[in-house]
């Protein structure tokens, strides 16, 4: 295993973290002027998000950081080529942040209605965007001969070989997401409240389940159409197949473990359908890391790395920063209440 | 307007504001620190009440920074591609690191700062303060060493393809640069944080309310205000020029409005630069100054910018010369004002010095505009490198993106903080004139 495809691992792993602990963030967000009703269950969702949105969104930054340094050409091309989208999520992220941190700062009534909407609204965009991110990373590319592509909003909304960010696919991607982190937001609800919000939210997540499912099966079938590369890969690595498998596996464990009222495991199926879905996204593309619609063009493993001392160096440095950091994240969620009560007084 | 320009308007936008608040965030993290020693170790039940007041200040200012913050990342790759691509091998560490290192630490410990005192007890949240300052603290080095390697390359070696590759990560990360320049930033940072909360205290003195904790504010602060003034000019400040004048010589010559080479050369004080004829109009100098701060030898020589090739000068000189006085100038200013404070409050007459107060109390815009111009100082003087000697500027930019693009979202950016900056003057606001008095005490 050469030190790029470590990288692209490692990188992966930390996309998926960022997906699996702010996915249930965005997951909350959506669900949040649905479930929760009156102004303390509002506040107590936002409680049970409160100590560790931050350091969830952290791994988006340790993401893009790593993705930096190992694969630099990867993000000098993706980032301006995505440049519209990417300074709308970083916009998004702006919102989301504050309509969690500003709500409880000013006791008033019009004040707490804006940033609920904030929030939610912010919260199910981002879903919506990072979803067709991914779509558009799958997909490919408009690559232009001199390894630039800028993408506009939309084209013709064909997957053709003009590309712009929203087609039929990307947008469905979207929305998979979105159905995807709806469920994953609304089984932490399940797990970590009680009373009408657990019960609305088990509600929320039964109707948002079939839809999950639905649109998953459809994105991948799709997949296989739109990206040649994932068909010819599994064909050479049969063992692949265990990725989508082990994730649609994960989902239906998730349903079946909140019916049966084990709302831990089901919050950890739901975690495994989004590891197995990028899993299978990543072993899709492999060894692409930024597929044209061109092949020649694709960016991958090989060509938009960095040079190997470098990959090799920060390996040393970054391995005990990850240990270092799941013993902060294990020392905040170990030390969070287990349940979050919308009848908690003291609370902020 | 070409792409370029807007491309640096929008970095240079971006990141001076969004510096307005780590400047504060990492110096109060520090003065917090003190404050919750002073409650655990010396039973000071005041200064307790002080650290959960400035904790409540430093929630607002924190997440305001993560906001802002969070574009900046982004921005190498969606501005500035061909930079990235180039020097992503380097660089791309220090960025990867302040995530790994830096961001994790503080964000796992700031909501058991803010939100729960009670369930950790008094060394528990004294810990959680600790965590965010060095969390904070290391942020600001993985930064500061990003923009020294920009100013001053090391570790690295330049493929004839033009990617720059790390031959050496210590040497990247002992940067000699990133040592001076980290040290006088950081300080800069204990000068806002020092005025911020001298002025709070003021304003508190001068209308009699909150008088205890208003003392505790000043007794703490402008120590720290003294101290940090003092240092960021001497010994940190003076170094950072020694190593532009040996470094950068071109930017040295500009910054202090050296057309002409000299021996003996003149500090100027005051003087327009006039780009036309290459000189300053109504100069006011004192001879042969700077030549003794640089060397320290009355006669040594200082070559001027006129000996320099043109493309080589930063292509914004009078901007560089403006910021770098308006740095020095206000640094002095505030050197003054904290030692007189200083004297005062040893002597016990500065609670009851008006005329002190008022100033204190006025000075809280300055050090924001000092350490802003420092920050233009550096990065104008960069110029017209991106790269100091290898990678020009204009040669950086994402030129896939066009200026119909960049501006849409540089707007964007501008109307969004002008929204941000509202919120934050509202919620601090409400902070400040709620006070630190516990609602117990304050309604007996």
């Amino acid at each position: 295993m050469t030190v790029e495809t470590v990288w692209f691992v490692l990188c992966g792993f930390m996309l998926a973290a960022y997906v699996v602990l702010d996915g249930f963030d965005f997951g909350v967000g959506i669900l949040h002027l649905v479930v929760a009703r009156t102004d303390d269950e509002r506040r107590c969702l936002l409680r049970s998000i409160g100590p560790v949105w931050d350091g969830n969104e952290v791994w988006l930054l340790a993401a893009g950081g790593s993705l930096f340094l190992a694969f630099p050409r990867l993000l000098a091309t993706s980032f301006s080529g995505f440049y519209l989208p990417l300074i709308m999520v970083v916009w998004l992220l702006l919102f989301r942040a504050l309509g969690i941190e500003m709500r409880h700062q000013i006791d008033n009534v019009l004040w707490k209605r804006f940033w609920d909407v904030a929030f939610s609204g912010a919260s199910f965009l981002l879903a919506v965007f990072f979803g067709a991110a991914l779509g558009n990373v799958i997909r490919g590319v408009s690559m232009g001969a001199d390894g630039r592509f800028f993408a506009p909003l939309w084209t013709n909304f064909l997957v053709g070989d003009q590309t712009g960010i929203l087609d039929w696919y990307t947008v469905l991607v979207g929305l998979a997401a979105t159905t995807a982190l709806a469920v994953h937001g609304g089984l932490w609800i399940v797990w970590r409240t009680d009373a009408d919000l657990r019960q609305r939210a088990a509600q929320a997540v039964r109707f948002a389940w079939p839809l999950a499912l639905f649109l998953g099966l459809l994105t991948m079938a799709a997949t296989l159409w739109v990206q040649p590369q994932v068909l010819r890969n599994v064909s050479s690595y049969p063992w692949g197949a265990l990725f989508p498998l082990a994730g649609f596996g994960a989902l239906a464990y998730a349903r079946w473990a909140l019916g049966r009222g084990a709302f831990r495991p089901a919050f950890f199926g739901s975690t495994g359908y989004l590891v197995g879905m990028l899993a299978s996204a990543a072993f899709g593309v492999y060894p692409m890391v930024l597929p044209a619609r061109d092949a020649a063009l694709s960016l991958t493993v090989t060509n938009a790395s960095g040079d190997a001392h470098g990959l090799e160096v920060a390996l040393w440095w970054w391995v005990p920063g990850l240990c270092l950091a799941l013993s902060y994240f294990w020392f905040l969620y170990t030390r969070m209440p287990a349940t979050f009560s919308a009848s908690d007084e003291d609370a902020h | 307007m070409d792409a370029l320009v807007i491309h640096r308007l929008q970095f240079a936008f971006t990141a001076g504001y969004h510096y307005l608040y780590p400047q504060l965030t990492m110096g109060l993290a520090l003065l917090i620190v003190i404050f919750k020693s002073l409650a655990l170790f010396r039973d000071d039940e005041v200064a307790g009440q002080c650290a959960r007041f400035w904790i409540k200040i430093f929630g607002v200012n924190f997440v305001m920074g993560v906001v802002t913050g969070i574009p900046m990342e982004f921005q190498f790759g969606t501005n500035w591609a061909r930079f990235s691509e180039a020097a992503g091998g380097v660089i791309g560490q220090t960025l990867a690191m302040e995530g790994m290192f830096a961001f994790f630490l503080e964000s796992a410990f700031l909501y058991l700062l803010l939100f729960q005192e009670e369930r950790l007890g008094p060394r528990g949240h004294w810990g959680a303060a600790v965590a965010v300052f060095v969390g904070s603290w290391l942020s600001g080095y993985f930064i500061v060493c990003t923009n020294a390697f920009m100013q001053h390359p090391v570790g690295h070696a330049v493929d004839p393809d033009g990617t720059v590759r790390l031959v050496s990560l210590s040497a990247y990360l002992l940067n000699p640069w990133a040592w001076v320049e980290y040290t006088h930033t950081m300080i800069g940072s204990v000068v806002t944080a020092s005025f911020v909360v001298c002025s709070v205290g003021s304003f508190y003195l001068l209308q009699s309310w909150h008088v205890e904790h208003a003392r505790k504010f000043l007794r703490v602060a402008v120590p720290t205000g003294l101290i940090a003034t003092v240092a960021v000019a001497f010994p940190t400040g003076d170094l950072q020029a020694k190593f532009v004048a040996e470094h950068q010589p071109v930017t040295f010559a500009a910054m202090e409005g050296l057309f002409d080479s000299a021996e003996g050369a003149s500090i100027v004080l005051i003087g327009q630069p006039d780009m036309e004829t290459l000189s300053l109009d109504n100069p006011v100098e004192v001879p042969k100054v700077l030549s003794f701060l640089t060397h320290r030898r009355w006669s040594s020589f200082i070559p001027g910018l006129k000996s320099f090739p043109q493309e080589d000068w930063p292509d914004n000189v009078p901007m560089l010369y403006y910021a770098y006085h308006i740095m020095v100038g206000l640094g002095t200013i505030f050197i003054a004002i904290m030692a007189v404070s200083a004297v005062l409050l040893a002597a016990g007459r500065l609670f009851a010095s008006a005329w002190m107060l008022w100033i204190l109390m006025l000075s809280l815009p300055f050090p924001y505009i000092a350490n802003t111009a420092g920050w233009m100082t550096a990065e104008l003087g960069r110029q017209p490198w991106l790269l100091h000697g290898i990678m020009r500027t204009a040669d950086g930019s994402s030129i896939n993106v066009s200026s119909g693009n960049v501006l849409f979202t540089l707007l964007g950016f501008m109307g969004l903080y002008a929204m941000l900056s509202v919120l934050f003057l509202l919620l601090a606001s409400k902070v400040i004139l709620a006070g630190p008095t516990p609602a117990e005490e304050a309604h007996a």
